[in-house]
């Protein structure tokens, strides 16, 4: 149990720091460091290295953006081993849907309610 | 300086002056890129690792309360998306993300924060175009990107899969 806390924080912060290395050492953008993570997290998830991840450090790996392209593949193989081909089309926010609803429901919900503190 | 010393010694005092700022400039310039990215690296992973440490907490919880390690990333998700846009409408993320860097960007609660300050900061111009239209600018390309990307690589594996390899 403790060692899930440690894993996490560890992991966590290590997919952090990459991303500081790109935004901060390669000048990117925060958007073109989030669509490379999210790319690298398909290829991952892809090649199916991303699951132990997971399995090692729970949160810690699910948190981060990575995890999105992740569960996008998972989504649509899911699919597809149920439905056929049409699953990659039905299948890819599958997953991934909650989290994209849930950030625009919330946003909007937001929006109306609050002003931008400046 | 008098104008008289300055004839008599010309600039030699200001070239010097100048030769140690240029020194001193470049010195700065060699060391301070390393110490700030590394400044700026100890400060990502101290507060991704925490954001990752509170998504772990939230997940024991729901472990806690009938939910199983399948389905318990869309819940928990959904907790960290809806803390962030609390701390963004309350202007706190703001400040969290500048002295964190990509430890607030990298994280789900990164892509929440980009949703949510994009729908505020739209909203003078309107409903429907203001929010409706610009709150996906800076998450939109992530979702193109990653539905792009996975539909790729799970048309190489489903190819794969269908002709008989395994393995993967």
């Amino acid at each position: 149990m403790l060692m899930h806390f440690v894993w996490a924080f560890v992991v966590g912060g290590l997919f952090c720091v990459a991303g500081q290395l790109l935004m901060q050492g390669c000048k990117l953008t925060p958007a073109h460091t989030m669509v490379c993570f999210v790319v690298l997290g398909c290829v991952l998830g892809g090649l199916g290295w991303y699951q132990p991840l997971i399995e090692l450090a729970g949160a810690g790996a699910t948190t981060p953006i990575v995890s999105f392209g992740n569960s996008l593949v998972k989504g649509a193989m899911q699919e597809f081993s149920q439905n056929g081909w049409v699953g990659l089309l039905t299948g890819i926010f599958e997953v991934t849907g909650a989290g994209v609803s849930a950030a625009l429901i919330f946003s909007f919900l937001a929006a109306l309610c609050f002003r931008p503190k400046s | 300086m008098s104008k008289k010393a300055e004839k008599a010694n010309p600039g030699s005092a200001a070239l010097r002056q100048q030769s140690e700022a240029q020194v001193y400039q470049n010195m700065q310039a060699e060391m301070s890129p390393p110490s700030h990215l590394l400044r700026g690296c100890l400060r990502a992973f101290l507060v991704g690792g925490l954001i990752c440490l509170l998504a772990q907490g939230v997940q024991e919880v729901l472990l806690r309360y009938g939910f199983n390690l399948e389905n318990v990333g869309a819940p928990t998700s959904a907790v960290m998306i809806l803390l962030a846009v609390i701390l963004t409408a309350a202007g706190v993320y703001d400040h969290i993300s500048q002295f964190a860097g990509a430890g607030s960007a990298v994280p789900i609660t990164g892509f929440a924060n980009s949703v949510c300050s994009a729908a505020m900061e739209y909203r003078s111009e309107g409903l429907v175009l203001g929010v409706g239209g610009n709150m996906f600018k800076v998450a939109g390309p992530v979702i193109v990107f990653g539905a792009a990307g996975a539909f790729i690589v799970s048309i190489g594996l489903a190819l794969w899969y269908t002709l008989g390899g395994g393995g993967i």
